[in-house]
């Protein structure tokens, strides 16, 4: 009995730990407004990818004034399962649009948008469409390019330290964009790349980044969602570029600059398109143009000239003249992937898995 | 001298293995499983970050901490101890229950910059003499205060169980408390004693990560390496010397794929992430062939003690 009892009351203290945890989902009676459902695969206020949805999202509730509410899920696993009924229970609870933030809720996004053919799905980073699922993502590698500029400029001992969680195409592509920027001022520059094989997790991304500084690397870039990398550079006195968020508060001492989201155009344009009447399904890539991507304010670590080049190709990127995999493109092999005068396809860059020559490290 | 610095990378991402590994053994030796150490790990990271952010003092955030994963370990005690519950069930609940105390406190905290007064302090000390030792000085005496203190643990740990009474006690209950409660050994008193104890230590494990490793608090610090502890201690055959050697073996296996892709090794770098398991297993199949007596799990481990049974 006694045993029950302490077994029973160990499971009470971890469900109100739970719930209490889980509850910042916000729901109303009212009929007037429109209910958007978000689905994020971390915490809210992860310092990172999710954390940039969330913000996307509360500048768009902002702008509706009241006439919007949202219904926020943290910490969904990318699961089917768990997609699927995550979904029924917004869907419950009225919402009329949802959005699935992480790539792996693909599965579970195809399968609600097929149970709730009168409710709108976009899934981000996806590929998978219907009448009522659309995916949207930016091109994340527009301001890479810009802050391989800044690394370029930066880099003394000519190694720069790239740390990457998976060997996927989103990431070789964020590593070739930015190689070509520091190629694009600094020819002899080489970009050092170690895969973690984890999007989040700082004692890794650190030893990481401890070992390419240790390799000679002064200067780090990152396609991770912690502020580990920068650590590292900060306790050994090198600088570096973030990702995801601005680190210019917190990471002071190292942060020159960083590739930066804003989702808050694109959901407020689609909330609006659903409060319209006038939602389609699409397939949405951004670039700089629409805002849903940018470089970050270049502080004043960044050497003095690199503001200049950065702005300089930042116009002709938004004025379609200078496009980031714009031939001639050689892989490591020396073999011209992309011939002067053409530029990448859209597909040949979702399927990304070559190395530009300045790389140092291999896909795999 | 890149290798140097590797090694000694190596014994900093040991230490917080060390650490639970030692609390582990502990708690192993008098008869207890407790696969809760993920989860004390979690409590003492977030706990002893919380307090140094909050009191700016180093031994207040080391002391927070280990209360923190001492109080998990009480809660185990008190279920497996007094009211006999499934020692792996409990202990599987109680590292789920960490994870999600971690994150829950730890909410308002991720973001935030451990006190300069305790970075200050967790620097790396050269020491005099031992730190001018060609290749062992720049490895092992160029550290924190934090990995220097489980230096001594190792020790302590090691003399509390070989070389006192109270240690032999505690093995005799882990391998037969049957005979410890006839010749009058207060069984009960010495599991909770212990089982405290590992908490304390895996608590010190976690805070490890989070204030000397990491200087900035993140969300799930601990990430898994509760689980490498425990597959650790039977690596080291419950030997706290071992233990010892075992923690900076996983530790550098654990940064060893940074350091190798350089290379471009045709090894796949998911190996190097699944080797500490395979050592495990194979340390297992070893000890279990050959059977040596005194390099076995404690005969009792996992089972619990009915004294109404006896």
């Amino acid at each position: 009995m006694k045993k029950k009892l302490g077994v029973l009351m160990l499971a009470l203290i971890m469900v109100v730990v739970s719930v209490v945890g889980c509850s910042s989902g916000s729901t109303s009676k009212t009929n007037a407004v429109t209910k958007v459902g978000f689905l994020y695969v971390g915490p809210a206020d992860d310092g990172g990818w999710s954390q940039v949805h969330d913000q996307g999202r509360a500048k768009m509730v902002e702008h509706f004034n009241g006439k919007v509410e949202t219904v926020v899920k943290e910490n969904v696993a990318e699961e089917k399962s768990a997609v699927v009924s995550t979904v029924r229970d917004m869907v419950d609870q009225g919402c009329t649009i949802i959005f699935g933030t992480s790539y792996g809720f693909m599965d579970g996004m195809v399968e609600a948008a097929k149970e709730f053919p009168d409710v709108k799905f976009e899934h981000c980073s996806g590929y998978m469409t219907s009448d009522n699922l659309g995916t949207y993502f930016g091109r994340i590698e527009e301001p890479r390019y810009l802050s391989g500029i800044v690394a370029g400029l930066t880099t003394k001992t000519n190694k720069i330290a790239y740390i990457a969680a998976m060997p996927i195409p989103e990431c070789v592509r964020g590593i070739n964009a930015f190689a070509l920027g520091v190629k694009s001022v600094n020819p002899t520059a080489t970009v050092n790349v170690s895969w973690t094989n984890t999007w989040y997790d700082p004692t890794v991304e650190k030893a990481a980044a401890e070992a390419l500084i240790q390799q000679g690397c002064d200067v780090t870039a990152q396609h991770q969602d912690s502020t580990a990398v920068m650590e590292a550079a900060k306790e050994a006195g090198k600088l570096s570029i973030g990702y995801d968020l601005s680190a210019a508060t917190t990471m002071s001492e190292v942060y020159m600059t960083a590739p930066l989201w804003d989702f808050s155009g694109y959901y407020t344009e689609r909330v609006q398109a659903v409060i319209d009447g006038t939602w389609k399904s699409d397939t949405y890539w951004g670039g700089m143009n629409d805002g849903i991507v940018s470089l970050d304010t270049i502080t004043k670590l960044a050497p003095g000239s690199a503001q200049a080049q950065v702005d300089t190709a930042t116009a002709a990127i938004k004025a379609g003249t200078l496009n980031v995999f714009a031939g001639e493109i050689k892989d490591q092999t020396g073999t011209v992937r992309v011939n002067a005068g053409t530029v990448l396809t859209d597909e040949a860059e979702l399927s990304m898995d070559w190395f530009v020559d300045n790389v140092v490290g291999s896909v795999n | 001298m890149e290798f140097i610095f590797f090694l000694s990378a190596a014994v900093k991402a040991g230490t917080c293995l060390l650490y639970a590994t030692l609390g582990e053994i502990i708690s192993e030796k008098v008869g207890h499983l407790n696969l809760g150490v993920e989860g004390m790990m979690q409590m003492g990271a977030v706990i002893g970050f919380i307090a140094g952010f909050t009191f700016g003092n180093p031994f207040a955030a080391v002391l927070c901490a280990a209360l923190a994963g001492a109080a998990g370990a009480l809660i185990y005690a008190l279920l497996t101890v007094s009211f006999k519950a499934n020692q792996t069930v409990t202990g599987l609940t109680l590292s789920i229950f960490g994870v999600g105390f971690a994150a829950f406190f730890g909410k308002t905290f991720v973001g935030k910059k451990v006190p300069e007064a305790i970075t200050t302090f967790f620097q790396p000390i050269k020491l005099p003499f031992l730190g001018d030792i060609p290749f062992i000085g720049d490895i092992f005496f160029n550290q924190s205060v934090y990995v220097y203190f489980s230096y001594i643990l190792v020790i302590a740990i090691y003399l509390y169980l070989y070389k006192t009474k109270w240690g032999l006690n505690t093995r005799m209950i882990g391998e037969n408390p049957v005979a410890a409660d006839a010749s009058g050994i207060p069984v009960d008193k010495y599991k909770y004693f212990n089982i405290v104890l590992c908490g304390a230590l895996c608590g010190l494990g976690g805070a490890f990560l989070s204030l000397v490793y990491i200087s900035v608090y993140p969300v799930n610090v601990v990430s898994g390496r509760g689980w490498i502890a425990v597959c650790l201690v039977i690596f080291a055959m419950w030997n706290p010397g071992k233990a010892m050697l075992g923690a900076y073996f996983f530790g550098a296996l654990d940064i060893a794929s940074f350091w190798l892709q350089k290379y471009n090794l045709p090894v796949s770098i998911y190996l190097f992430t699944a080797l500490p398991y395979l050592a495990t297993v194979f340390v297992l199949l070893f000890t279990s062939m050959r059977k040596i007596n005194n390099k076995k799990e404690p005969a009792w481990l996992g089972k619990n003690y009915f004294k109404e049974d006896r």
